[in-house]
């Protein structure tokens, strides 16, 4: 008998299946291949494939959207056109017109505090940018209407040593912050309008900052208050690590 | 009606741990991921929380079990799983649960790079987030022909009996497994 005979019938390895099934009829198993491990291999092959899709998984998933032109045989996948919404706090700020003011703060002449509704008065622009988060996810083509930064500064006057822009949002503690020379690029607004209609609660309604060159942790959500300061600081998430210059492509550990 | 032994403590108590782990991080998950549930929800950072907590303790009770259960006989079960012939269970029943280990693996490595890079650059990668997504397109499909065959199908519901009792009938697993060589008759039906 013949675990020496089959061993040196058919090598090692058979020896290891028949110990592991010692019930196993050892007459079989010297006819009988031994099973080719296709679980196995499908076991690795998925797991090495989920693995190495970190370095390959958004430029393949880039081409394959764009080649389904429009994704709209994507769209029950990825909710809401492919917004995922961040918040830091229990509870989404909510928005009353009645009692809702933004404030113009800090290093200005004129003081300002905008209802809604005058706020809606002021000359507006519209734009259609891309939206970069910074964990990786993108929407492209997002029509935005508002209100850019220099059409604030020409009522508010800021002092000549105002060199930057606390943006402060109602979902405490968020703020951050843009140099002035960063809030007067041409495609930065504060948006009330996205897609043609007004700013939904989980985008920030009624007013967020859109700067699309940035990472979208510099457009600060339900914003009510910005105030004129000498200098730049830190904003909610760069007080976590993140750079204060999020440039899309150039900061953050990018680029 | 003479019942046959299907699954051992070890399997049974492995499969719900894991059920249980995997439907919480699927119900806070789904609140962090869809914007409606996210506004009806609210309290983000407790949901962050739990989901991150959930991940660790999901992972944990499954080494657990492996580590206190009757190790040897999970080995013998993965061997059987690795040649995706029928056996006692049949080449869709093999490939989910290849496919649901393997999802593990990538659902908590690719968690965890959520988590590391909201904290350090050097863990941040682009695709992480797609990776994260497409798991559990993958898994939720998975998840839901492996209900409709376990719990509403009426030829294959009775394998129910089978993870919740350990044992199922002699005739049923005739019918559906020829191939499987039943040893661990169970007259008692337990």
């Amino acid at each position: 008998m013949s675990v020496s005979r089959v061993e040196a019938a058919r090598g090692f390895t058979l020896l290891r299946v028949n110990r592991s099934d010692p019930a196993g009829e050892e007459g079989e198993m010297e006819h009988a291949p031994e099973p080719r491990r296709y679980g196995r291999g499908l076991f690795l092959a998925t797991v090495a494939g989920g693995l190495t899709s970190l370095a390959w998984g958004r430029p393949v998933w880039s081409r394959v959207s764009g080649a389904l032109s429009g994704a709209e045989a994507l769209v029950p996948l990825v909710p809401q056109g492919g917004w995922r919404i961040y918040s830091v706090a229990d509870h989404m700020p909510t928005f009353d017109p009645r009692t809702w003011r933004l404030a113009i703060d800090g290093l200005v002449k004129n003081k300002l505090t905008l209802t809604h509704a005058e706020l809606r008065a002021l000359p507006a622009a519209e734009q259609v940018s891309t939206f970069h988060c910074v964990t990786g996810w993108t929407v492209k083509d997002v029509h935005w209407k508002g209100v850019r930064l220099q059409t604030i500064f020409e009522r508010a006057l800021p002092f000549p040593e105002a060199h930057a822009l606390q943006f402060v949002s109602a979902e405490y503690p968020y703020l951050d912050y843009l140099t002035y020379e960063q809030a007067t690029l041409p495609d930065v607004m504060l948006a009330y309008e996205m897609d043609g209609k007004p700013l939904a609660r989980e985008h920030g309604a009624p007013l967020r900052l859109v700067i699309p060159d940035m990472y979208g942790y510099k457009g600060v959500k339900w914003l009510d208050r910005i105030n004129l300061v000498p200098q730049a600081g830190d904003g909610y998430w760069e007080l976590l690590g993140y750079d204060r210059d999020a440039w899309v492509g150039h900061s953050n550990g990018y680029g | 009606m003479s019942y046959v032994t299907r699954f051992t403590r070890t399997e049974r108590a492995l499969h719900w741990v894991n059920a249980t782990g995997f439907l919480f991080l699927l119900a806070t998950g789904l609140i962090l991921y869809l914007p409606r549930l996210s506004v009806l929800v609210g309290r983000r950072p407790l949901m962050k929380d739990l989901h991150f907590w959930g991940g660790i303790g999901w992972v944990s009770a499954l080494a657990i079990v492996i580590v206190l259960g009757d190790r040897r006989g999970l080995l013998r079960t993965a061997r059987e799983l690795e040649t995706l012939r029928p056996s006692r269970f049949n080449v869709g029943q093999k490939v989910n649960a290849i496919l649901n280990a393997a999802f593990v693996i990538l659902f908590f490595a690719s968690g965890m790079l959520l988590w590391f890079g909201e904290r350090d650059t050097t863990f941040r990668f682009t695709s992480t987030v797609l990776l994260h997504d497409w798991l559990l397109y993958l898994a939720g499909g998975l998840l839901i022909g492996h209900l409709y065959l376990a719990v509403i199908h009426p030829a294959t519901r009775h394998s129910l009996r089978g993870m919740v009792r350990g044992s199922v009938s002699e005739e049923w697993a005739a019918k559906h497994y020829p191939y499987w060589e039943r040893r661990g008759q169970t007259p008692d039906g337990v």
